[in-house]
């Protein structure tokens, strides 16, 4: 239990996957205008990332990994085995733009208050990097399936977390006299360094 | 080179950069520019992906059912980066280590998507190459841009040959541990905005 409560902190503060490895940043800094909006693309992207990290963890395991399909092919010589992990981009891209489709689509028919509340957002998901690249990461941490399911909520979480206090930060600063220059992407891009600076400061948390 | 073939191809680097103005292709951007190494082999295989993407796209672009063009895209899209991926690993593999699950990111690179959307899905496919080209030098200078601010002070060389030679080597350069750190680039990238908008004040975003 508490391994997984680690991975859980870990994947929200220390490795934040907006603020430290710099994830879904172009839909970080692009609809992070108002708050209201923030929290439903944050709420969308723990959903996807809860799902997709898992399913792609479990097709990762058994079909692409090295030497994952010898023994349903019945291959016992380690000079055939078969690897197929140079697929694993287009396959894990293939993966998470059919859950999105799926989700939207269950969405619709099941719970029609929360698709009409993340509307727009879950297409744009398909193309989050922060998708892709918690996928990437889960491979390279090779985590086992509860794993993957703790750090893909997780890093969700974590994410969500960053892009609101963002558009908490950017509602506020309407006020504040910024130079003609730095109006809009500018500024936000010097907020974002800011925080990820404070965000800095949770690496010192050992776990 | 005929006059619109040149504007197609030199807009994206000052008039429209898509990192500057587009916010598109931002991760990658921030992460790997803490040398100049890693930024030019990010820039090359960027405008390799996006130029041959556009390519393809726009040849096959009367043919797409425009309902699954997402997917189809994607697909172009993951087997160049597959390639870009498997002929690092295969010729430099301590840089395809550094730089890790980005090279994987091209895919989920706003800047390949965006372009085949907006622009390879309606162009003919000579325009769209370039177009491709232009918009991945775009990309590319600023990474640049970033990564030589970053490796000079923070490190006090480029590309690995010291220029100011530091203290520890009894030099008399103090490094600029802050340049080290990964959301340094949030500032830099910041500051060259706000120098390019005051240079080209048309870019300005009004309230």
């Amino acid at each position: 239990m508490e391994h997984y409560i680690a991975i859980l902190v870990k994947a929200i503060f220390i490795e934040n996957i907006a603020l430290m490895f710099f994830l879904g940043m172009c839909t970080f800094l692009a609809v992070s205008k108002k708050v209201d909006t923030a929290i439903g693309l944050g709420v969308a992207v723990v959903v996807v990332l809860g799902i997709a990290v898992p399913v792609n963890q479990i097709i990762y395991q058994s079909i692409l990994s090295p030497g994952a399909l010898d023994s349903v092919l019945g291959i016992t010589d380690p000079k055939e085995s078969i690897d197929l992990s140079f697929l694993s981009f287009i396959t894990f891209i293939g993966v998470i733009a059919a859950l999105v489709q799926i989700l939207e689509m269950v969405l619709d028919k099941y719970f029609p208050a929360l698709y009409q509340a993340l509307g727009i957002f879950l297409p744009l998901i398909t193309v989050n990097c922060a998708i892709f690249g918690a996928v990437s990461f889960m491979v390279a941490k090779n985590l086992t399936l509860g794993e993957s399911v703790v750090y893909g909520i997780g890093s969700g979480i974590g994410w969500a977390l960053a892009i609101v206090l963002l558009a908490g930060l950017r509602e506020k600063m309407k006020y504040s006299d910024v130079p003609d220059g730095l109006k809009g992407l500018g500024i936000t891009f010097i907020t974002s360094g800011l925080m990820a600076f404070g965000f800095l400061s949770f690496g010192g948390i050992s776990l | 080179m005929s006059s619109e073939a040149n504007k197609v191809l030199t807009k994206p680097i000052f008039d429209n950069n898509p990192i500057a103005l587009q916010v598109l292709g931002i991760c990658s951007a921030l992460a790997v520019t803490s040398s100049m190494a890693n930024a030019l082999v990010m820039t090359l295989a960027v405008v390799f992906v996006t130029a041959f993407s556009n390519l393809f796209i726009s040849i096959i672009r009367n043919h797409i059912p425009s309902s699954v063009r997402i997917i189809v895209q994607m697909a172009i899209i993951a087997s160049l980066v597959i390639v870009v991926d498997q002929v690092l690993k295969a010729f430099s593999y301590q840089l395809s280590k550094e730089l890790a699950v980005f090279v994987g990111l091209i895919i989920t690179n706003c800047i390949v998507m965006g372009r085949a959307e907006a622009f390879a899905m309606k162009e003919k496919p000579g325009v769209s190459f370039l177009d491709g080209i232009g918009n991945g030098l775009g990309y590319g200078f600023i990474l640049m841009t970033v990564a030589f601010i970053r490796e000079l002070f923070g490190f006090g060389t480029l590309f690995g040959i010291e220029i100011l030679p530091l203290i520890q080597n009894g030099g008399w350069y103090q490094a600029n541990g802050l340049l080290v750190l990964p959301f340094s680039s949030f500032f830099v990238i910041g500051f060259i905005i706000w120098a390019l908008r005051q240079w080209k004040p048309e870019q300005v975003e009004k309230d």
